[in-house]
């Protein structure tokens, strides 16, 4: 057992999955908002649809790329860096992750090529059935990681026997009582980064004064969706949060920056956690609103850190900030999506600079959100892989050695940000360029103040 | 059960190989076209289809992690820097299709780098590990025991340059049914240097086999049965040199196919009924039976033909020739 191979291999596999998962993020929420507009272009046949699906299949496209590729190494790092879990819990988590493949990633990628190059040869409906199915394919990933995840915070349905995790309910696994609050809270994680770079997009064109219908469709139909979307989502992660109080007291008493049994507890609302004097520096508290969260009680008695052992103890500062930032983001994102969508309907949004600026700058916001939620989720549960049952440090790889894992670690983040910096620039340019302007025409005549575009996005 | 998926298994890999095998091979010729024209058709040739073929990739990992746990935590580990490499050389050529058509003109050139390079990177380790696994890998009490660098050896280097030449042939044969005019006949020249080059790189992993008196050799000699797949070989190999003689644009891909497949099924046989051969049996590595069961009566019998059937829909889709202008969007 090598600790520093144990640490980099850790390191490793949270950088490469942050990556990964900035690109499901997007392209789940864009893969359904593709196939709406496709939808409602065939209803409708307004051009203005598919001006905007064109635009964004185009944006789509290099998202795509970058989350297959980047998955690809995921599904291969359980086996190169975890070869330990990966063999215990094979039996479990091997076939939830070949269900995946079989269910989902087969139908995205059969159906990515002819979305993205098939438009000219199958009929309109057969393409809007293509846009559905690479859609459906994104949000059946989804499921499938979900409840491999959940399973892993919450092991159920199994038996221990010769070293293997040998399933016995299969029912009780894949349909867990977790995944049912954790997947529509990555879903409508998803939607939501989906609805807000769409929304940001439209209010970053209305302040340039260009693509007036393209950009009032946009605003519109992003703002309403986050509107209607976030409310939900804050409800979803209360009912995880739920899930992590009933099954992992010390991820919880971390979260919530509880170092000591309190009846009725407090809930701390800032301040930074310090492990060696087990309390918490600057610290604001609300009394009571401890217990009325977690146990929706005024005199519950709820668990502290120094309940558990040392060694089962997890780190307490990422999950207690990142919980904290992952929250704010919410509440952020609620109150710019109510404005936008008041102004909107009152027709004010096009005059309210601050309101499209502040729109337009929200859009990591919800990036922002899911990957601290994760941190949340994954550093919360440590020491443990399995909860409760297998420790992360003896889910290594035996005999990987550090300088292996170095170089492995090096070589991913040299290309990862190679591959990042361009994919971020081609997508920025995607969208500074804006949507073709040949299928459309701006209502004014007056507006078409930037006769380069045509050259510059074809 | 176990043989089903073991099965499975053989399959997969199977199309992994032929499939993603002509697209690795048409980015390693990527690097010999002429011209930018040349270039963007054949790029445009694998475009619509590189993700799905690379998913069987992901297919047969998965297969192996679910049906066969120990396996796949064994092979990865023990290969741990082939595979990590591979993956880098598939992110980089994957990314090359979208960022390749986004970059300005003067910085194309990187993604035309990466395109080819990943390609090469990726076939180059995938034939490194088979041929370190037919040479034996070091095991001691049923643990990998051959550090970080176990995998390394002159043959398994020659089995690498054996599997890229193997993909290139498979890629031009493509070219030569999928384009017109100049990319077709470069193609077709490159097929029979190609083709004798595979066949010098048998010839050399066999008389290597016998000298060094790898193990697996014995079990050549113990089924003279397994000699029907290189008889299957050496006819699609004559069916080959006809069809270029003919100048036959159809025929090629199937040809080498068929030797690809024949190739194939020596290796897995001979392997037989070792997973890792002469370490880990396929009965020692399987999951159990409630596991096998699970995935059979969902994945196996019903998705499994239903993937097939996405993958007909994709190539019917994007059947024929392809015209020399990019259909990008
Ligand atoms: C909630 C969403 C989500 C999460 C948490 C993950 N993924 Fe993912 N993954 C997707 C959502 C997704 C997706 C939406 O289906 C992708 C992203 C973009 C895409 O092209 O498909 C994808 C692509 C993708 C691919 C390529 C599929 C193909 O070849 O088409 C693989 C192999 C994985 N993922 C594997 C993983 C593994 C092993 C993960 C966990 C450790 C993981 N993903 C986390
Ligand atoms: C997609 C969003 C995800 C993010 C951002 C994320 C984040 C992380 C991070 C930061 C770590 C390192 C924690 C630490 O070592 O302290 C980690 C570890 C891990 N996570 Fe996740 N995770 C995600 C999804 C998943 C999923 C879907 C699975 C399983 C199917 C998973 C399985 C693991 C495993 C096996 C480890 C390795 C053990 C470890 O390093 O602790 N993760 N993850
Ligand atoms: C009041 C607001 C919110 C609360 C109370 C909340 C609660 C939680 C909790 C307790 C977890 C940890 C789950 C675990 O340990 O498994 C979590 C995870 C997560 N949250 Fe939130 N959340 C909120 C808002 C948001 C928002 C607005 C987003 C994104 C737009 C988001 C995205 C995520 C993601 C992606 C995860 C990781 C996946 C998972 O573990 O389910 N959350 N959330």
């Amino acid at each position: 057992m090598d600790a520093t191979a144990l640490l980099l291999s850790r390191f490793q596999f949270g950088f490469t999955i942050s990556f990964h998962i900035i690109f499901p993020a997007f392209t789940i929420g864009l893969a359904a908002w593709l196939t709406i507009l496709e939808a409602m272009h065939l209803r409708t046949g307004r051009p203005v649809y598919q001006a905007l699906f064109e635009f964004w299949l185009k944006v789509f496209g290099v998202a795509f790329g970058m989350g297959v590729v980047s998955g690809l190494v995921m599904a291969f790092q359980f086996g190169t860096n975890w070869s330990v879990l990966s063999k215990m819990s094979g039996p479990i988590q091997g076939p939830l992750l070949s269900y995946e493949t079989f269910t989902a990633f087969m139908l995205e990628a059969s159906f990515f090529g002819v979305l993205v190059f098939g438009r000219k040869r199958v009929s309109p409906w057969f393409y809007l059935l293509s846009t559905a199915m690479v859609s459906l394919g994104t949000t059946l990933s989804a499921f499938w990681i979900m409840s491999n995840n959940s399973w892993m915070q919450v092991p159920v349905g199994y038996v221990i026997r010769n070293g293997y995790f040998v399933p016995n309910d299969w029912k009780e696994i894949i349909f867990n009582s977790v995944v049912w609050s954790r997947f529509p809270h990555m879903l409508l994680a998803a939607y939501l980064t989906g609805a807000f770079c769409v929304a940001a997009t439209g209010a970053w064109y209305t302040l340039r004064g260009e693509y007036y219908a393209e950009s009032r469709v946009m605003l519109r139909m992003g703002l309403f969706l986050a509107a209607l979307l976030i409310p939900i989502q804050l409800a979803f992660g209360h009912l995880v949060g739920d899930y992590v109080h009933k099954y992992q007291p010390a991820k919880f008493a971390a979260i919530e920056g509880r170092w000591h049994d309190e009846q009725p507890a407090s809930e701390v609302l800032i301040g930074l956690p310090d492990p060696a004097t087990e309390s918490n520096r600057y610290e604001v508290k609300v009394p009571i609103l401890g217990s009325v969260i977690a146990s929706m009680s005024l005199t519950s008695k709820e668990l502290g850190l120094a309940d558990f052992r040392p060694q089962d103890r997890p780190p307490v500062l990422i999950p207690f900030l990142m919980f904290r930032i992952m929250v704010g983001c919410g509440l952020i994102m609620l109150a710019v999506a109510w404005l936008g969508s008041y102004l909107s309907i009152k027709r004010r949004l096009r005059r309210s600079r601050l309101v499209l600026w502040a729109i337009f700058l929200s859009f990591p916001l919800p990036y922002i959100a899911i990957i601290t939620g994760w941190y949340v989720a994954e550093i919360g549960r440590q020491p443990w892989v399995i909860y409760g049952l297998l420790r992360t440090a003896d889910a290594m790889t035996p005999f990987l050695t550090a300088p292996a894992a170095m170089t492995s670690l090096l070589l991913f983040g040299a290309v990862y940000i190679f591959i990042f910096s361009f994919g971020a620039f081609y997508i920025y340019r995607l969208l500074r360029a804006g949507p073709t302007r040949l299928a459309v025409r701006p209502p004014h005549s007056a507006s078409p103040n930037r006769p380069m575009s045509l050259a510059g996005s074809s | 059960m176990v043989l089903f998926w073991v099965t499975l298994l053989a399959v997969s890999i199977l199309i992994y190989l032929l499939l993603d095998g002509f697209d690795l091979g048409v980015g390693m010729l990527f690097g010999f076209a002429g011209n930018q024209g040349d270039r963007d058709t054949m790029l445009s040739s694998v475009a619509p289809v590189w993700d799905g073929n690379e998913t069987w990739l992901v297919v047969a990992g998965v297969i192996l992690w679910g049906a066969f746990p120990l396996a796949y935590a064994t092979l990865l580990s023990a290969f741990y820097l082939p595979v990590v490499i591979m993956l880098l050389g598939l992110i980089l050529r994957g990314v090359a299709f979208e960022f390749r058509h986004r970059a300005a003109q003067r910085f194309r050139w990187i993604w035309d780098v990466s395109f080819v390079a990943g390609s090469l990177a990726a076939s180059f380790m995938q034939g490194v590990t088979v041929g370190a696994l037919v040479e034996g890998l070091k095991f001691t009490g049923g643990v990998y025991a051959g550090g970080p660098l176990g995998w390394l050896s002159p043959f398994s280097v020659l089995c690498g340059i054996g599997l890229c030449l193997g993909y290139a042939l498979l890629g031009a044969a493509w070219l030569v049914q999928k384009c017109h005019s100049g990319v077709r006949d470069r193609a077709r020249r490159q097929i029979p240097v190609l083709a004798l080059a595979v066949l010098a790189f048998l010839i050399v992993v066999f008389a290597h086999a016998l000298i060094s008196n790898l193990p697996i050799m014995h079990r050549w000699l113990e089924r003279p049965y397994l000699f029907v797949f290189p008889a299957i070989g050496a006819v699609a190999a004559a069916v080959l040199a006809s069809s270029i003689l003919h100048r036959n644009d159809r025929w090629p891909l199937f040809a080498v196919a068929i030797i690809f497949s024949a190739a194939f099924g020596t290796l897995a046989l001979s392997f037989w009924p070792y997973m890792i051969p002469f370490a880990i049996t396929v009965d020692e590595a399987a999951a159990p039976r409630a596991c096998l069961a699970f995935m059979f009566w969902g994945e196996g019998l019903f998705i499994f033909p239903l993937m097939l059937v996405y993958v007909a829909i994709g190539y019917r889709v994007f059947r024929g020739k392809i015209e020399s202008l990019p259909e990008h969007y």
